[in-house]
């Protein structure tokens, strides 16, 4: 009776790879997108307070789903990662790259080990660049291994479901107002092939804009700028593409 | 001390222990050798380093102007003629340093930092009290090289944004922090930039008359004070001028600088005391 029961390794993996899973499916789904002046990145999230997006340094944001105490508790951890690495050596020293691989050591290290329970999160690092091709983002299963991606990422809840959507109708150069109008359409889809619809006061955006003039290239798009977006985005959806074209170039200058 | 030279390369415990939005505390915990003040004191007796001299500030209905000259000097040499000795602290406040360089640009650098960390940890930023706080106690852990003849002193300008007024702070040695109203001076030359301010600040001034103002308070502490670098129309090194209002710090480009300080030059080519005030 007090002889413990084998389990196989690949069975305890597979229990908690299969636990983490189901953790991180409960959650909405965070997409990012690449698009001309940078990166942006939208998640489903009602909370003004509870960030899903954040600012990690200059060039880098992080976005993650899962659970909140642990994804927190990372971001907060790469905060204090990158800002001393920037203190001790210099601010350019400081990359997606290796702060994704902090992430992957630190996430690969909970899974593997017995004594803890693994972390529900996935996270997305990514990293603007002086031109799109310079541009990284790196997606973080919840076991430890990273995912170098490019052009448009999807994690969370649907996120199978969304990023085949997103590989389909993303493509290079898309401003702005085409990337985050993408975003919102592939979010708006349900799991039974159903749409709703998510208005500005149900999404947290963010952007790394290499455009920015301050050495800080993280943005939230807040209220009246955000709405005048998703508007110039959305409205003409159902219209033909030319006008859906004109309108997108109009809300870009605002 | 580097994240990812621990044997697991996963994030050690510091940096996850949950609790703290100071960067100087987590420094504390995780690598105190590199906090400023945790590092032994180098031995008693005088140590020759540059040192910066004056910096002004004052404020105008819509924000707040803060100043410095570009000289420091070890001694009676001049060490550097061009140093820059006002920073942006964070996009609503700004800082200038007077005395020793090394150490003070180390101050701000954390300084900066601490307000950076704080505001990407919280998702808000410091109050402008809180920043100068912040200030204080850094200052504080200066003191036992200030002991050394190593003070940093800085002043302090910021626009509160919850009370929509730009306000100023000076400090001493220890730290002690106190708020001045109108206009304020730190450094070698601040004597004489304090009473050129006090003659020639107004309640009313607008952006540009306060930019002119600084600059004439740095031109009359240039003029008594030996360690205080008046503008060098020379070699085109001007004061920096810095200004912060509710659309955040700004620097003025050396353009700018050099038409305030040509139009003051001018000016004291015919009056070399510079404007007058009335007597009565």
């Amino acid at each position: 009776m007090s002889t413990p029961f084998y389990v196989s390794p690949q069975q305890a993996m597979a229990d908690r790879a299969e636990y983490a899973r189901k953790g991180i499916a409960r959650g909405r789904s965070v997409v990012v997108l690449q698009y001309t002046d940078g990166v942006v990145f939208v998640a489903e999230n009602p909370s003004r307070a509870l960030h899903k997006v954040s600012e990690i340094y200059d060039r880098i944001a992080f976005a993650a789903v899962g659970k909140y105490n642990e994804f927190e508790n990372l971001r907060i951890g790469g905060v204090r990662y990158a800002d001393l690495r920037g203190y001790t050596y210099d601010r350019d020293d400081v990359t997606a790259r290796g702060l994704a691989n902090v992430y992957a050591q630190t996430l690969g290290t909970i899974f593997s080990s017995a004594a803890e329970k693994p972390y529900e999160v996935e996270l997305i690092v990514a990293e603007v660049g002086a031109g799109p091709e310079d541009d990284q983002i790196y997606r973080l299963p919840h076991d430890g291994s990273i995912v170098d991606e490019h052009g448009s990422v999807a994690v969370g809840g649907n996120a199978d479901q969304i990023s085949s959507y997103l590989d389909q109708r993303h493509r290079d150069g898309m401003t702005l107002a085409e990337a985050l109008k993408l975003a919102v359409e592939s979010l708006t889809r349900d799991n039974n092939g159903g749409e709703r619809t998510l208005t500005a006061e149900q999404l947290e955006v963010a952007v790394l804009d290499r455009t920015r003039p301050q050495q800080r290239k993280f943005k939230r798009l807040l209220g009246r700028q955000l709405s005048r977006l998703l508007d110039g985005g959305t409205a003409p959806a159902d219209s033909e593409e030319t006008e859906a074209d004109t309108d997108e170039s109009d809300s870009t200058e605002g | 001390m580097e994240a990812n030279t621990r044997s697991t390369g996963r994030l050690p415990a510091a940096f996850l222990t949950p609790g703290s939005s100071s960067f100087m505390d987590f420094l504390g915990a995780h690598s105190p050798q590199l906090l400023p003040g945790n590092r032994p004191l180098p031995p008693a007796g005088a140590i020759e380093a540059p040192h910066g001299t004056t910096i002004v500030a004052a404020s105008f209905p819509g924000g707040v102007v803060l100043a410095g000259d570009r000289r420091a000097t070890m001694g009676n040499v001049i060490a550097q003629r061009d140093i820059e000795k006002v920073f942006p602290a964070d996009e609503y406040s700004a800082v200038g340093i007077a005395g020793t360089a090394g150490l003070a640009v180390e101050m701000v650098k954390l300084f900066q930092l601490e307000l950076e960390h704080f505001e990407k940890v919280e998702g808000v930023q410091l109050s402008l009290e809180g920043k100068a706080n912040r200030l204080s106690t850094m200052i504080r852990g200066n003191l036992g090289m200030a002991m050394q003849g190593l003070a940093v002193v800085p002043l302090f300008a910021g626009w509160d944004v919850d009370r929509q007024k730009g306000r100023i702070f000076s400090y001493d040695v220890t730290g002690g922090r106190s708020e001045e109203h109108g206009f304020a001076a730190t450094g070698s030359g601040s004597v004489f930039a304090r009473g050129s301010l006090k003659k020639l600040f107004r309640e009313n001034l607008t952006e540009s008359q306060t930019t002119t103002l600084v600059v004439q308070a740095l031109y009359d502490a240039a003029d008594d004070d030996s360690a205080t670098g008046g503008p060098d129309l020379a070699r085109r090194i001007y004061p920096i001028v810095t200004v912060i209002t509710d659309e955040g710090f700004r620097k003025l480009t050396e353009a700018q600088c050099s038409e305030i300080v040509r139009a003051i030059h001018d000016r004291r080519l015919e009056e070399p005391d510079g404007p007058r005030a009335a007597l009565l």
